[in-house]
Protein backbone atom coordinates (compact mmCIF):
# COMPACT_ATOMS: atom_id res chain seq x y z
CA UNK A 1 0.00 0.00 0.00
CA UNK A 2 1.09 3.68 -1.08
CA UNK A 3 1.82 5.76 2.40
CA UNK A 4 -0.29 9.00 2.54
CA UNK A 5 0.81 12.73 3.61
CA UNK A 6 -0.12 12.31 6.87
CA UNK A 7 2.04 9.39 8.11
CA UNK A 8 4.40 10.83 6.42
CA UNK A 9 4.04 14.35 8.77
CA UNK A 10 3.34 11.97 11.62
CA UNK A 11 6.90 9.82 11.16
CA UNK A 12 9.00 12.77 10.05
CA UNK A 13 7.76 15.11 12.69
CA UNK A 14 6.83 17.51 9.78
CA UNK A 15 4.54 20.70 10.11
CA UNK A 16 1.76 21.70 7.77
CA UNK A 17 1.83 25.02 6.79
CA UNK A 18 -0.82 25.09 3.87
CA UNK A 19 -3.58 22.40 2.67
CA UNK A 20 -4.00 20.35 5.72
CA UNK A 21 -7.01 19.30 4.17
CA UNK A 22 -5.43 17.40 1.55
CA UNK A 23 -3.38 14.95 3.88
CA UNK A 24 -4.88 11.73 2.53
CA UNK A 25 -3.03 12.46 -0.52
CA UNK A 26 -1.18 9.14 -1.29
CA UNK A 27 2.79 9.64 -2.14
CA UNK A 28 3.80 8.16 -5.49
CA UNK A 29 7.54 9.30 -4.70
CA UNK A 30 9.81 12.20 -4.15
CA UNK A 31 12.24 14.50 -5.77
CA UNK A 32 15.07 17.08 -4.27
CA UNK A 33 15.87 20.01 -6.03
CA UNK A 34 15.82 24.02 -4.96
CA UNK A 35 16.07 24.59 -9.28
CA UNK A 36 12.13 25.32 -10.25
CA UNK A 37 13.08 24.83 -14.08
CA UNK A 38 14.72 21.59 -12.87
CA UNK A 39 11.49 20.22 -11.24
CA UNK A 40 9.27 21.49 -13.90
CA UNK A 41 11.32 18.89 -16.19
CA UNK A 42 12.12 16.29 -13.80
CA UNK A 43 9.11 15.93 -11.20
CA UNK A 44 6.20 13.95 -11.40
CA UNK A 45 2.66 13.95 -10.98
CA UNK A 46 2.05 12.63 -6.98
CA UNK A 47 5.86 12.74 -5.66
CA UNK A 48 6.67 14.79 -2.82
CA UNK A 49 9.26 17.56 -3.21
CA UNK A 50 11.85 18.27 -1.12
CA UNK A 51 13.60 22.02 -1.18
CA UNK A 52 14.97 24.90 0.74
CA UNK A 53 13.08 26.98 -1.96
CA UNK A 54 9.90 29.37 -0.37
CA UNK A 55 9.76 31.75 -3.34
CA UNK A 56 5.91 32.08 -4.35
CA UNK A 57 6.50 30.34 -8.08
CA UNK A 58 6.78 26.53 -5.91
CA UNK A 59 3.21 26.92 -5.28
CA UNK A 60 3.03 27.53 -9.23
CA UNK A 61 5.51 24.40 -10.01
CA UNK A 62 3.65 22.40 -6.89
CA UNK A 63 0.38 22.87 -9.37
CA UNK A 64 1.53 22.34 -12.36
CA UNK A 65 3.43 19.18 -11.87
CA UNK A 66 0.34 18.35 -9.65
CA UNK A 67 2.73 17.11 -7.22
CA UNK A 68 1.35 15.35 -3.81
CA UNK A 69 3.27 18.03 -1.36
CA UNK A 70 6.16 20.68 -0.73
CA UNK A 71 8.46 19.84 2.13
CA UNK A 72 10.40 23.17 2.91
CA UNK A 73 13.67 21.70 4.91
CA UNK A 74 15.74 23.29 7.78
CA UNK A 75 12.46 25.22 9.35
CA UNK A 76 12.84 27.88 6.33
CA UNK A 77 9.99 30.66 7.18
CA UNK A 78 7.46 31.07 4.48
CA UNK A 79 5.53 33.86 4.12
CA UNK A 80 2.13 34.09 4.47
CA UNK A 81 1.33 35.54 1.12
CA UNK A 82 2.84 31.68 -0.55
CA UNK A 83 0.84 30.13 2.00
CA UNK A 84 -2.53 31.88 1.50
CA UNK A 85 -2.13 31.52 -2.03
CA UNK A 86 -1.28 27.62 -1.49
CA UNK A 87 -4.43 27.33 0.27
CA UNK A 88 -6.19 28.66 -2.70
CA UNK A 89 -4.20 26.41 -5.40
CA UNK A 90 -4.98 23.16 -2.63
CA UNK A 91 -0.91 22.53 -2.73
CA UNK A 92 0.20 21.29 0.45
CA UNK A 93 3.22 22.31 2.38
CA UNK A 94 5.15 20.87 5.04
CA UNK A 95 7.83 22.16 7.12
CA UNK A 96 10.98 19.97 8.55
CA UNK A 97 12.99 20.86 11.03
CA UNK A 98 15.84 18.89 9.85
CA UNK A 99 18.32 19.55 6.51
CA UNK A 100 17.00 17.92 3.29
CA UNK A 101 19.65 15.17 3.04
CA UNK A 102 18.18 13.90 6.79
CA UNK A 103 14.77 14.53 5.46
CA UNK A 104 14.71 12.93 2.23
CA UNK A 105 16.67 10.36 3.55
CA UNK A 106 13.37 9.13 6.19
CA UNK A 107 11.40 9.87 3.54
CA UNK A 108 13.08 7.03 1.45
CA UNK A 109 12.95 5.00 4.06
CA UNK A 110 8.78 5.49 4.59
CA UNK A 111 7.81 5.10 1.35
CA UNK A 112 9.81 2.05 0.29
CA UNK A 113 8.81 0.25 3.50
CA UNK A 114 5.27 0.79 2.32
CA UNK B 1 17.32 61.67 -32.13
CA UNK B 2 21.09 60.07 -31.51
CA UNK B 3 21.86 56.76 -30.64
CA UNK B 4 24.35 55.73 -27.56
CA UNK B 5 26.49 52.58 -27.31
CA UNK B 6 26.36 51.11 -23.77
CA UNK B 7 27.47 48.14 -22.09
CA UNK B 8 25.86 47.66 -18.25
CA UNK B 9 27.34 45.12 -16.59
CA UNK B 10 30.16 45.41 -15.93
CA UNK B 11 32.44 43.98 -12.76
CA UNK B 12 35.28 45.79 -11.11
CA UNK B 13 38.34 44.28 -8.90
CA UNK B 14 35.47 44.89 -6.13
CA UNK B 15 34.10 41.16 -7.18
CA UNK B 16 35.66 38.32 -5.99
CA UNK B 17 35.62 36.66 -9.70
CA UNK B 18 36.80 40.08 -11.27
CA UNK B 19 40.20 40.73 -12.30
CA UNK B 20 41.95 42.61 -10.06
CA UNK B 21 42.98 44.50 -13.62
CA UNK B 22 39.71 45.75 -13.39
CA UNK B 23 40.52 49.38 -11.99
CA UNK B 24 38.09 52.04 -12.66
CA UNK B 25 41.20 53.65 -14.84
CA UNK B 26 41.35 50.58 -16.88
CA UNK B 27 38.01 50.29 -17.25
CA UNK B 28 37.05 53.81 -18.52
CA UNK B 29 39.88 53.53 -21.11
CA UNK B 30 39.01 50.22 -22.64
CA UNK B 31 35.27 51.33 -22.71
CA UNK B 32 36.94 54.34 -24.86
CA UNK B 33 38.73 52.05 -26.91
CA UNK B 34 36.02 50.29 -27.55
CA UNK B 35 33.49 53.16 -28.58
CA UNK B 36 31.07 52.89 -25.67
CA UNK B 37 29.26 56.23 -24.42
CA UNK B 38 27.34 54.64 -21.62
CA UNK B 39 28.36 51.70 -18.82
CA UNK B 40 27.29 50.67 -15.76
CA UNK B 41 29.28 49.20 -12.70
CA UNK B 42 27.57 46.49 -11.51
CA UNK B 43 29.68 44.47 -8.47
CA UNK B 44 28.20 41.82 -6.49
CA UNK B 45 25.89 42.42 -3.40
CA UNK B 46 28.25 45.78 -3.33
CA UNK B 47 28.71 49.36 -4.77
CA UNK B 48 31.79 50.52 -3.33
CA UNK B 49 34.06 50.90 -6.32
CA UNK B 50 31.36 52.73 -7.88
CA UNK B 51 31.68 56.68 -7.08
CA UNK B 52 35.24 56.34 -8.20
CA UNK B 53 34.36 54.86 -11.98
CA UNK B 54 31.95 57.91 -11.83
CA UNK B 55 34.64 60.30 -11.26
CA UNK B 56 36.70 58.25 -13.75
CA UNK B 57 34.04 58.46 -16.63
CA UNK B 58 32.77 62.20 -16.40
CA UNK B 59 36.88 62.85 -16.97
CA UNK B 60 36.53 60.68 -20.14
CA UNK B 61 33.29 61.83 -21.17
CA UNK B 62 31.75 58.37 -20.16
CA UNK B 63 28.28 58.19 -19.01
CA UNK B 64 28.96 55.76 -15.84
CA UNK B 65 25.24 54.54 -13.97
CA UNK B 66 25.63 53.59 -11.11
CA UNK B 67 24.56 50.07 -10.14
CA UNK B 68 24.57 46.62 -8.65
CA UNK B 69 24.61 43.18 -9.18
CA UNK B 70 22.74 41.48 -6.41
CA UNK B 71 22.17 37.60 -5.72
CA UNK B 72 18.69 37.37 -4.16
CA UNK B 73 17.38 35.21 -1.16
CA UNK B 74 16.52 32.52 -4.07
CA UNK B 75 20.13 32.58 -5.83
CA UNK B 76 18.78 35.18 -8.71
CA UNK B 77 21.41 37.46 -9.95
CA UNK B 78 19.81 40.83 -10.64
CA UNK B 79 20.94 44.03 -12.33
CA UNK B 80 19.94 47.05 -10.01
CA UNK B 81 20.80 51.13 -11.97
CA UNK B 82 20.40 53.83 -9.95
CA UNK B 83 19.89 57.83 -10.65
CA UNK B 84 22.56 59.27 -8.31
CA UNK B 85 25.06 58.24 -5.61
CA UNK B 86 22.61 59.69 -3.13
CA UNK B 87 20.38 56.69 -3.92
CA UNK B 88 23.22 54.32 -4.46
CA UNK B 89 24.48 55.47 -0.78
CA UNK B 90 21.19 54.39 0.55
CA UNK B 91 21.01 50.91 -1.47
CA UNK B 92 24.78 50.30 -0.01
CA UNK B 93 23.12 50.53 3.62
CA UNK B 94 19.96 48.21 2.56
CA UNK B 95 23.19 46.04 1.48
CA UNK B 96 24.75 45.96 4.32
CA UNK B 97 22.05 44.93 6.38
CA UNK B 98 21.27 42.69 3.66
CA UNK B 99 23.86 40.24 3.16
CA UNK B 100 25.21 37.51 5.82
CA UNK B 101 28.50 37.69 7.58
CA UNK B 102 30.20 34.94 5.98
CA UNK B 103 34.03 35.69 6.00
CA UNK B 104 35.84 36.00 2.78
CA UNK B 105 38.59 33.57 1.59
CA UNK B 106 40.24 35.68 -0.91
CA UNK B 107 42.25 32.64 -1.69
CA UNK B 108 40.24 30.97 -3.36
CA UNK B 109 37.59 32.78 -4.37
CA UNK B 110 39.63 36.10 -5.06
CA UNK B 111 40.58 39.41 -3.70
CA UNK B 112 37.87 42.39 -2.84
CA UNK B 113 39.31 45.40 -3.08
CA UNK B 114 37.56 48.92 -3.74
CA UNK B 115 40.14 51.36 -5.45
CA UNK B 116 41.25 54.82 -5.81
CA UNK B 117 41.88 56.91 -9.23
CA UNK B 118 45.06 56.06 -8.74
CA UNK B 119 44.74 52.07 -8.55
CA UNK B 120 45.70 52.06 -5.00
CA UNK B 121 43.52 50.06 -2.55
CA UNK B 122 41.62 52.08 -0.26
CA UNK B 123 38.91 49.08 1.41
CA UNK B 124 39.10 45.50 1.10
CA UNK B 125 35.44 43.43 2.18
CA UNK B 126 35.90 41.42 4.54
CA UNK B 127 32.45 39.43 4.22
CA UNK B 128 31.75 36.89 0.91
CA UNK B 129 29.73 38.96 -1.32
CA UNK B 130 29.22 35.96 -3.77
CA UNK B 131 26.35 34.43 -1.38
CA UNK B 132 22.29 35.34 -2.00
CA UNK B 133 20.53 38.27 0.20
CA UNK B 134 18.37 37.92 2.98
CA UNK B 135 15.58 39.29 1.28
CA UNK B 136 13.88 37.44 -1.59
CA UNK B 137 13.57 38.89 -5.55
CA UNK B 138 10.06 40.84 -4.83
CA UNK B 139 11.67 42.69 -1.89
CA UNK B 140 14.60 43.89 -3.53
CA UNK B 141 12.87 45.01 -6.31
CA UNK B 142 10.77 47.13 -4.31
CA UNK B 143 13.54 48.55 -2.97
CA UNK B 144 15.46 49.59 -5.84
CA UNK B 145 11.77 51.07 -7.64
CA UNK B 146 11.44 53.10 -4.08
CA UNK B 147 14.78 54.52 -4.55
CA UNK B 148 14.30 55.21 -8.28
CA UNK B 149 15.93 52.75 -9.46
CA UNK B 150 15.46 50.54 -12.61
CA UNK B 151 15.38 46.87 -12.07
CA UNK B 152 16.80 44.39 -14.29
CA UNK B 153 17.32 40.30 -13.88
CA UNK B 154 20.54 39.65 -15.37
CA UNK B 155 21.62 36.85 -17.87
CA UNK B 156 18.10 34.90 -17.85
CA UNK B 157 18.43 32.65 -20.03
CA UNK B 158 21.56 30.98 -17.92
CA UNK B 159 21.17 27.24 -16.35
CA UNK B 160 22.63 29.01 -12.49
CA UNK B 161 21.91 32.30 -11.16
CA UNK B 162 19.23 33.20 -13.40
CA UNK B 163 15.89 33.63 -12.87
CA UNK B 164 14.31 31.00 -15.43
CA UNK B 165 16.63 28.21 -13.70
CA UNK B 166 16.25 29.60 -9.89
CA UNK B 167 12.13 30.13 -10.28
CA UNK B 168 11.34 28.56 -13.83
CA UNK B 169 9.02 31.84 -14.86
CA UNK B 170 9.25 35.12 -14.42
CA UNK B 171 6.47 35.52 -11.36
CA UNK B 172 3.87 37.88 -12.48
CA UNK B 173 3.94 40.01 -9.62
CA UNK B 174 7.78 41.24 -10.68
CA UNK B 175 7.91 44.60 -11.81
CA UNK B 176 11.07 44.00 -14.46
CA UNK B 177 11.79 47.03 -16.67
CA UNK B 178 13.71 45.22 -18.92
CA UNK B 179 15.96 41.65 -19.01
CA UNK B 180 18.80 41.13 -19.74
CA UNK B 181 20.21 37.95 -22.05
CA UNK B 182 23.62 36.56 -21.87
CA UNK B 183 26.07 36.38 -24.41
CA UNK B 184 25.18 32.50 -25.48
CA UNK B 185 21.90 33.77 -27.09
CA UNK B 186 20.37 36.07 -29.31
CA UNK B 187 17.06 38.05 -28.27
CA UNK B 188 15.36 36.14 -31.29
CA UNK B 189 16.73 32.51 -30.63
CA UNK B 190 15.73 33.31 -26.70
CA UNK B 191 12.09 34.53 -27.93
CA UNK B 192 11.48 30.85 -30.11
CA UNK B 193 12.33 28.84 -26.62
CA UNK B 194 10.06 31.35 -24.80
CA UNK B 195 7.22 32.75 -26.62
CA UNK B 196 5.54 33.75 -24.05
CA UNK B 197 8.56 36.85 -23.32
CA UNK B 198 7.71 37.95 -26.82
CA UNK B 199 7.40 41.81 -26.51
CA UNK B 200 9.43 42.03 -23.83
CA UNK B 201 12.83 44.28 -23.84
CA UNK B 202 15.82 42.44 -24.03
CA UNK B 203 19.09 43.92 -23.44
CA UNK B 204 22.87 42.83 -23.56
CA UNK B 205 26.07 43.77 -21.95
CA UNK B 206 29.50 42.25 -21.84
CA UNK B 207 29.20 40.72 -18.20
CA UNK B 208 32.81 41.72 -18.22
CA UNK B 209 35.11 40.45 -15.72
CA UNK B 210 38.39 40.89 -17.61
CA UNK B 211 39.27 44.55 -19.41
CA UNK B 212 39.32 42.60 -22.61
CA UNK B 213 35.79 41.77 -22.51
CA UNK B 214 34.47 45.32 -21.76
CA UNK B 215 32.34 45.72 -24.66
CA UNK B 216 32.14 42.75 -26.15
CA UNK B 217 28.62 43.01 -26.47
CA UNK B 218 26.23 45.69 -26.11
CA UNK B 219 23.01 47.31 -25.95
CA UNK B 220 22.37 50.42 -27.93
CA UNK B 221 19.92 53.42 -26.73
CA UNK B 222 18.12 56.01 -28.30
CA UNK B 223 18.25 58.99 -26.19
CA UNK B 224 18.04 62.84 -26.54
CA UNK B 225 21.17 63.22 -24.66
CA UNK B 226 22.94 60.66 -22.14
CA UNK B 227 21.36 61.03 -18.93
CA UNK B 228 19.62 58.89 -16.16
CA UNK B 229 16.26 60.95 -16.62
CA UNK B 230 16.62 60.31 -20.84
CA UNK B 231 18.03 56.52 -20.68
CA UNK B 232 14.84 55.70 -18.06
CA UNK B 233 12.67 56.69 -20.24
CA UNK B 234 14.80 55.35 -23.34
CA UNK B 235 14.48 51.70 -21.35
CA UNK B 236 10.96 52.44 -20.60
CA UNK B 237 10.03 52.75 -24.00
CA UNK B 238 11.66 50.07 -25.03
CA UNK B 239 13.85 52.68 -27.37
CA UNK B 240 16.87 50.28 -27.56
CA UNK B 241 17.97 47.22 -29.22
CA UNK B 242 20.12 44.49 -27.53
CA UNK B 243 23.51 43.97 -30.33
CA UNK B 244 25.21 40.73 -29.51
CA UNK B 245 28.44 42.26 -31.40
CA UNK B 246 31.03 45.19 -30.20
CA UNK B 247 29.89 48.73 -30.87
CA UNK B 248 31.04 50.26 -34.22
CA UNK B 249 33.28 53.06 -33.19
CA UNK B 250 33.08 56.08 -36.03
CA UNK B 251 35.49 58.31 -37.08
CA UNK B 252 35.23 62.04 -35.95
CA UNK B 253 33.72 61.65 -33.36
CA UNK B 254 29.81 60.77 -32.49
Amino acid sequence: MKTNLRLLAKELGLTCLAGDAFLDRTIEGAYVSDLLSDVMGKANAGMIWITSQVHRNIVAVSSLKELSAIIVVNERPVDPVVLAHAEEEEVVILSSGLPAFETAGLAFNLINDN
Amino acid sequence: MPWYNADLHIHTCLSPCGSLEMSPRRIIARACERGLQVIAITDHNSTRNVQVCMECGAAADIMVIPGCEVNTQEEVHCLCYFPHLEALEQFQEYLDRQIFDIPHDAGRFGYQVAVNADEQIVFEESRSLFTGIRDGIEALEKVVHDLGGVFVPAHIDRQVYGLLSQLGFIPQELACDALELSRRITPVAFIRSHPELEGRGFLQSSDAHRPEDIGSLHTRFQMEQAGWDYFRKALLEQRFEAMNVPPVKKDGGW
